[in-house]
């Protein structure tokens, strides 16, 4: 019984509210039903289906916390789960940041569950596979991809009269194509709510494209460059870019979000005027929960408007010491695009570097986000409205504070899946065309 | 950002820490106990007679118990207290030449039975569209075995008031030396870990690791600068006698800079941070071009891990990884034709059996004796890292034992050994290396890495740079950080120091896979100088 019902997940929450002893006591009950399979030099490799729930039930004593979590549900076993986080928050020491159960909530009707995703099958899975192996084989093209489908719900209920409950969809598909002989590689990502939507045969045919596309890459020299980011690549660098978003963090002075002198940044002009970025749980083209993961409501927000910073996120504990409103931290992040396609930004670009994808990111100054990764599966030179040629991969040391402050045009918004690992979340955003990108060196990887 | 598996612990340095947890948490006491080793080997022949029965020609079962704690803290604050068990069995079978699996947490007979049948009814499923039946390189059944990590102290065991008062000791300390912020953390980590095969393998490991990071900020509000150094320890195969450290050991290194080699003195380097923190703010920012690098082996691992560890791994070479991790430029051919990966000073070894390593236990996931190899033999790549079922691709008839699954519920696949850089065989100080050098930059502790997905193209930078000038050490420096390709770096290595100087570092969360499975391994090395690498400035201004 991993996916549970609305009901069947209050009547677990209600016996454990009832069950704690404690001062108060929150509970998270969540499960899911995942299934995936991979392939690899054109043959499946591995592929399962997984079931799994998990009840976490937090309890307080005075300013005295503990944590337990169970996977089973019978009523000796929430008994327990309930007196073992009990016993933690008597062994724990007071804390000076303790804040009290969440006061009733108001959330959001957000859409996040799509019938007939919730039906993919091993069969479904399989074809996918088979439809990116065989055309791949068919043009003596090697694929090794990736498809994982979910369903899952989350409830949520405390001591304060609160309870919610939703189920939740998603389908994501990864697929890199490498030609026999190595020298070109191509990639393509697609996530969506709705797998009927999904069409592998369509989207293995832009990896394909772009690995035939990237043979014999030429060797041009490193410097600042005007590019073209497709989404997948614009996103690593902006995704690194809000872990400095946080409020505590900015007025403690270690965050390029920080005030000179003290304080933060927030009603500053940080990017260009043509940078917005917000957060919406109900937007159907990246739907998220209506709250995050301590239950608070999350709600639609700006956060970068006309390039002025307009939120940081108040953790509960913060936002009281400094007289300021706490919201649910965001679950999706979405920037403001224009009506371009990638190819028409070619097409406007005299000389360039067109991008598919980032790679390995990772922060190299975190007072400037200077963020240092490489190029990745299909980048071309640009010419007079053209992609020329492909060229080799390159490293590049760039801030994206700079990189949205030389902005020349932007493309549509795509839903992506980024955040990497299991520590991902949807967002849309656009293709960006950059002036002055920073690569520092050539990488012979393909 | 809402994946289950992962909670969140507030109050690191970069704001909301995610924390991989697999289990359900637990209340303390329970940290110390054990399963019953005869109720394991029942379970086990269960699976392995229902997988036999079911039509499997092998089977592999692993019973695990995974433990952790995770104590978080800040400054004055605990943060979170966290203790989490997860516990269950993995079921894994060939039939029809091919391989299959299922695992459940539920061990009564019936739920393990009926999950050896469905790791073969998957096995047979799979095998209609499998191209290249699988080929097992054979290991002798071992017997009843037991193994465990050789502690002193089970960290479980030690009271939680205890490690509350040590980290609060750090921070207290780091507070006092001049730090803004400092975050301190224990992570403690108990695999309890049962195999059994079809081999004839009962194979029970009790295996820990502790690892004790910090990070310690100075800010100068003025300014707007802030600089972090993390601490100087390194994740251990040990319990937790490795915070014992006191001063006698201590080693004192070029620079001022006072590290540990076999115990931690958490507190002692709490305070050097909070001064070289602040050192930081006002260190000469470095001028690009090219420099000899003399390379403590607090940074060295993690050079080793990204430009040896990963692209030697032979799943990464055969393209089983190029949708994730990436491939390898260390292909097969590359091996047969001798490629010169390293100058001849470089002897680049893996193993699973260092003692105090993170990657050390007797057998690994799938019942293989563990061992030492060579993968560069003075400077010439000579092997990879290969598991059962990949030795045949090397013409080897062995695994060289290094499959590991980091839960019961996870399937064992190829994983990185510790692979480490022989000491240099002539006699050579760090202070001797540094005489040497005309000009050059001393790094000590890890920083920011990026690899290519061939792994050629990497940058590294550090926790602490020293000018040398004209064999003498002359200032703290900033910003920064060196580029290199593999091949011409360590073909770059003129000299290692010797054994006495031989320490190791490592990795806690090393991610690889599709689901992602982390493993932990460790990188050991003298301190070793790379003539003329490419160095570039990180500092930029945002106007």
């Amino acid at each position: 019984m991993s996916i549970m019902t609305e009901s069947q997940a209050k009547a677990i929450l209600d016996k454990v509210i009832e069950l704690s002893k404690a001062d108060e006591c929150s509970a998270f009950l969540g499960g899911e039903r995942t299934g995936n399979i991979r392939f690899a030099r054109n043959a499946v490799s591995t592929s399962g289906e997984v079931s799994d729930a998990q009840l976490v039930v937090q309890v307080a004593f005075g300013t005295r916390s503990g944590t337990a979590t169970t996977n089973s549900f019978d009523d000796a076993s929430l008994e327990r789960v309930v007196r073992a986080a009990e016993n933690l928050a008597k062994l724990a020491p007071e804390s000076e940041e303790f804040m009290p159960a969440l006061d009733k909530q108001s959330y959001m009707d957000t859409k996040t569950f799509q019938k007939g995703t919730d039906e993919v099958d091993p069969a479904f899975r399989a074809s996918a596979a088979a439809d990116s192996i065989e055309s791949c084989k068919k043009e003596k093209l090697v694929a090794a991809g990736f498809l994982t489908d979910s369903r899952t719900f989350s409830a949520f209920a405390n001591s304060n009269g609160n309870f919610a409950y939703q189920t939740n969809t998603e389908l994501d598909y990864t697929c890199t194509v490498r030609t026999e002989d190595d020298t070109g590689s191509g990639w393509v990502a697609r996530n969506l709510g709705d797998a009927k939507q999904f069409d592998a045969k369509k989207d293995i045919a832009t990896a394909m494209r772009k690995a035939k596309g990237s043979v014999e890459a030429k060797a041009i020299e490193p410097g600042k460059y005007t590019v073209i980011l497709e989404p997948a690549a614009a996103s690593g660098l902006i995704t690194f870019m809000m872990f400095g978003f946080d409020a505590r963090q900015a007025d403690e002075g270690r965050s390029f979000l920080a005030k000179k002198g003290g304080g933060n940044r927030i009603g500053e002009q940080v990017f260009d005027e043509r940078v917005d970025l917000w957060t919406d749980p109900a937007d159907p083209r990246a739907p998220t929960l209506p709250w995050d993961q301590t239950g608070q409501a999350r709600k639609k927000m700006p956060i970068i408007e006309k390039g002025k910073v307009k939120y940081l996120q108040y953790s509960r504990y913060w936002a009281q010491k400094q007289e300021k409103e706490s919201h649910g931290q965001p679950g999706n992040l979405i920037m403001a695009g224009g009506d371009k396609s990638t190819e028409e930004l070619v097409k406007g670009t005299r000389r360039g570097i067109l991008v598919t994808r980032t790679w390995y990111i990772r922060m190299v100054d975190p007072q400037t986000v200077l963020l240092t990764g490489l190029t990745r599966d299909g980048t071309f030179y640009i010419e007079d409205g053209e992609v020329k040629y492909p060229i080799k991969n390159m490293r590049f040391n760039e801030s994206p504070v700079i990189m949205l402050n030389n902005i020349e045009e932007l493309g549509i918004p795509e839903r992506l899946q980024v955040g990497g690992g299991q520590n991902q979340f949807l967002a849309l955003i656009p293709a960006l065309k950059v002036r002055d990108f920073t690569f520092t060196s050539l990488s012979d990887a393909v | 950002m809402e994946r289950r598996r992962f909670l969140t612990i507030a109050g690191a340095a970069a704001g909301t820490l995610l924390l991989p947890i697999s289990g359900r948490l637990i209340a303390a006491e329970a940290l110390t106990e054990t399963l019953d080793v005869a109720v394991k080997k029942r379970l086990a022949d269960v699976a392995l007679d229902a997988a036999r029965g079911a039509g499997a020609s092998y089977c592999d079962v692993r019973i695990g118990r995974y433990m952790q704690q995770f104590v978080v803290t800040r400054e004055k604050q605990v943060n979170n207290v966290v203790n989490t068990e997860s516990t269950g069995i993995g079921v894994r079978v060939i039939a029809n030449g091919t391989w299959g699996f299922a695992a459940t947490r539920d061990l009564s007979k019936d739920a393990v039975a009926e999950a050896a049948r469905t790791a073969v009814a998957i096995a047979k499923a799979n095998s209609r569209i499998q191209t290249e039946p699988v080929q097992l390189a054979p290991v002798k059944g071992a017997g009843e075995i037991s193994w465990a990590t050789p502690i002193e102290k089970n960290a479980m065991a030690v009271p939680l008031k205890d490690k509350v008062d040590l980290l609060l000791s750090v921070n207290a300390a780091a507070l006092e030396a001049g730090a803004s912020f400092v975050n301190s953390t224990l992570f403690l980590v108990n695999e309890q870990k049962y195999f059994a095969s079809t081999d004839g393998s009962y194979i029970d490991q009790d295996v820990h690791r502790l690892w004790a990071p910090m990070q310690v900020t100075a800010v100068d509000k003025e300014s707007g600068k802030f600089r972090t150094r993390a601490g100087l320890s390194t994740p251990v195969g040990m319990g937790y006698e490795y915070l014992d450290g006191t001063a006698a050991d201590r080693i004192e290194l070029p620079g001022g800079v006072e590290i540990y080699s076999k115990r931690y003195d958490m507190v002692a380097d709490a305070r050097a941070a909070a001064k070289q923190a602040q050192q930081k703010l006002k260190a000469t920012s470095v001028k690009p071009g090219k420099y000899d690098l003399v390379l403590d082996p607090t940074h060295m691992w993690l050079t080793i891990h990204e430009s040896v560890g990963h692209p030697l791994e032979l799943d990464r070479v055969l393209g089983y990884e190029a949708n994730y991790a990436g491939t390898s430029f260390a292909t097969l051919d590359k091996r047969d034709a001798g490629f010169k990966y390293g100058s001849d000073k470089v002897t680049l070894f893996a193993d699973k059996v260092q003692e105090g390593s993170l990657g050390a236990v007797a057998y690994d996931d799938e019942g293989v004796k563990t061992k030492r190899w060579d993968l560069v033999k003075d400077g010439v790549l000579v092997n990879y890292q290969a598991i059962r079922d990949q030795a045949h691709v090397i013409g080897e008839k062995e695994s060289h034992g290094c499959c590991y699954a980091d839960s019961w519920s996870s399937v064992q696949f190829q994983r990185m050994a510790n692979v480490s850089l022989a000491a240099g065989k002539d006699e050579l100080s760090v202070e001797q290396m540094i005489e040497g050098v005309d000009k050059g930059i001393y790094i000590v502790g890890a920083g920011s890495f990026s690899i290519d997905q061939q792994r050629y193209n990497a940058q590294f930078g550090g926790q602490l740079f020293f000018a040398i000038e004209d064999g003498k050490i002359t200032e703290q420096i900033e910003d920064v950080a060196y580029q290199m390709r593999t091949p011409e770096f360590w073909n770059a290595c003129s000299a290692i120091c010797d054994e006495r100087d031989y320490r190791m570092g490592g990795s806690f969360f090393d991610g690889k896979g599709q689901p992602p499975q982390i493993s932990a391994v460790s990188h050991g090395s003298a301190t070793a100088r790379f003539d003329g690498i490419n160095v570039i400035n990180t500092a930029r201004s945002l106007g």
